[in-house]
């Protein structure tokens, strides 16, 4: 990137969950849903000592991206980590829901879910679990109308049972900022140990986590600069793909044309590869490259 | 749970697996971890499907039960095979997840090669069955943590528990929790009295509206005859209770006493929608 470039280029990580909605659908299309002032604040979060937030963290937004019905999530990192308890767990599926509402009704709503989250909120633990399994449900139901589209900006990364949510997202867009893991790094610690994992070892982490081996390895389908214009032209066009067809094969099966949550043969196929030889030894970055067939 | 106190592993899963499938074999093609039955139940053909212990497991954090690489990836297996064997079919065969998973795995071959995805396969496969009009159950008969519950039976139509102190649900293990949210053990279990969601317990659980039903049994963790027949005549009715339910969604676990605050963001969103 030149020198101009990078000084004319607005940043897509910096901006909070609202802009980057507001970013991501055409100019003057941007209407929020169950927003700030629909008093829909997290009845459980005061009564622990920590305060509410007007918009519980997610913002749902409609609006249009090249002329077409969208719905776009956004989560908001910088409230209690984008965690989600039962509000904001519910504004996504329940917004999920009706997208395959229109879908069959004849309204072609697409959506693009901009996952900034640690998972499930444990001051509301259970109804957090609860709302990310809607959340689940939500999207297998849409992707088979329109490509659900997912989005790992970074800086916070995508953690805990809304991971296992971007892994069945028809397309996932990522920059160098992200980061996408089942676990996170201090509760794999905690459970497993320093030598198993150490959560201050970033180049470790970022190595195996990062947004740009996720996408070498097949994880993530579009690795962007963090450019919101970029952003926004890469999202149109997974959002206008049409429904069921590959965008980045994770393993090499050419005759494959599911999304990648249905490819569960290859990926045991690798598994098998790594079990039978080297299990013993750890994996690191440029062996799962390896297995998992690097991008060029 | 952590690496210094070890791990006890539960044999409740493989135990109701034995006792559903009356000594049915298991299905071959799966890891040790992942026992997979068909029998017949309440007159119909149904998948049996349980995360078990595997102590040989190559993978050496997922040898107490969690669920793993292998076993997500497993799952969906297991689950698109029923949904193949059934595609024109009428009759779609009954699908129960047998749920007692400690917890997902957590170890940095897991992250390496993407447990999340193969978290997701589980999770999409499950939900397709159901959308497919496979009626899909869970059966908790022990612990049903996190992304472990997400990928095994949290797609259910319908969620079914052992009335039993050693079943439950929660998102994190108590200690793992309590660092993450910077507490101690006792200040999070003085909120989980208080808050239901956080509760570990399934009376609490209860209130939420997930579960179904909750089935009172002799031993849950070794089946006398008696709970046999007990779980046997509830998966029927359950069976019954989605053969009448015109959809195929997750709606009816939105009713529960502690989950208004659900109801009322989907109320919301459904009348600002359309524009």
């Amino acid at each position: 990137m030149t020198h101009a470039a990078l000084i004319s280029r607005e940043s897509f990580v910096e901006l909070g969950a609202r802009e980057r909605a507001r970013a991501l659908l055409d100019a003057g299309t941007f209407r929020e849903l169950a927003g700030p002032f629909d008093g829909l604040t997290s009845p459980w979060l005061e009564r622990q000592g920590v305060v509410p937030q007007g918009d519980d963290g997610v913002i749902v937004a409609k609006g249009r991206i090249d002329g077409q019905p969208a719905v776009v999530m956004a989560i908001e990192g910088a409230f209690q980590g984008g965690s989600l308890g039962e509000v904001g767990g519910a504004k996504i599926a329940g917004a999920l829901e009706l997208a395959a509402e229109d879908n069959r009704n004849g309204v072609p709503t697409r959506a693009v879910i901009l996952f900034e989250t640690g998972g499930v909120r444990l001051q509301e633990a259970n109804l957090g679990l609860a709302a990310i399994a809607e959340i689940h449900a939500g999207i297998v139901d849409l992707r088979r109308y329109q490509p659900v589209v997912g989005v790992i900006a970074g800086q916070v990364g995508c953690f805990g049972g809304m991971s296992i949510a971007a892994g069945l997202c028809s397309a996932l867009v990522v920059t160098r900022e992200a980061r996408l893991g089942l676990n996170g790094p201090a509760v794999i610690e905690q459970e497993a140990g320093i030598g198993e994992y150490d959560s201050r070892d970033r180049p470790f982490i970022w190595g195996l986590t990062g947004g740009e081996q996720r996408f070498a390895t097949g994880l993530a389908d579009r690795f962007v600069d963090d450019d919101a214009v970029a952003m926004r032209d890469v999202v149109a066009e997974l959002v206008n793909a049409p429904v069921n067809a590959p965008v980045n094969a994770p393993v090499h099966a050419p005759t494959s044309d599911a999304a990648r949550s249905e490819r569960y043969d290859a990926y045991l196929q690798r598994i098998d590869q790594y079990t039978a030889h080297d299990a013993i030894h750890q994996p690191d970055p440029a062996m799962v490259r390896r297995l998992y067939g690097a991008q060029p | 749970m952590n690496a210094s106190t070890g791990q006890q592993t539960s044999a409740r899963g493989a135990a109701w697996l034995a006792a559903l499938s009356h000594g049915a074999p298991r299905l071959p093609g799966y890891p040790p971890s992942v026992q997979v039955a068909d029998v017949e139940a309440a007159g119909r053909a149904a998948r049996l499907i349980a995360v078990v212990p595997d102590a040989a497991s190559p993978l050496p954090r997922a040898r107490h039960g969690e669920t793993g690489l292998l076993e997500g990836w497993s799952l969906a297996r297991a689950v698109h095979a029923a949904i193949d064997a059934d595609r024109d079919s009428q009759v779609k065969r009954a699908i129960i997840a047998i749920v007692d998973t400690p917890s997902q795995a957590y170890g940095r071959r897991e992250e390496a090669f993407g447990i999340h995805q193969a978290l997701a396969s589980a999770a999409a496969a499950y939900a397709t069955a159901r959308l497919a009009g496979h009626p899909v159950i869970a059966l908790l008969v022990g612990k049903a943590m996190s992304g472990a519950f997400l990928a095994h039976g949290y797609q259910a139509n319908r969620i079914l528990a052992l009335a039993d102190p050693g079943v439950q649900v929660h998102a994190m293990g108590k200690e793992a929790a309590a660092r993450i949210t910077l507490r101690s053990v006792e200040d999070l279990e003085a909120f989980a009295a208080t808050v239901p969601p956080m509760a570990y317990d399934l009376d609490n659980y209860a209130t939420l509206g997930l579960l179904w039903r909750t089935i009172a049994v002799q031993d849950a963790a070794a089946p006398t005859a008696d709970d046999l027949a007990t779980v046997t005549r509830h998966l029927a009715e359950a069976l019954a209770d989605i053969d009448a339910d015109p959809h195929r969604d997750l709606r009816s676990r939105l009713g529960g006493a502690n989950r208004s605050a659900t109801r009322a963001v989907r109320a919301r969103l459904a009348s600002q929608w359309q524009d």
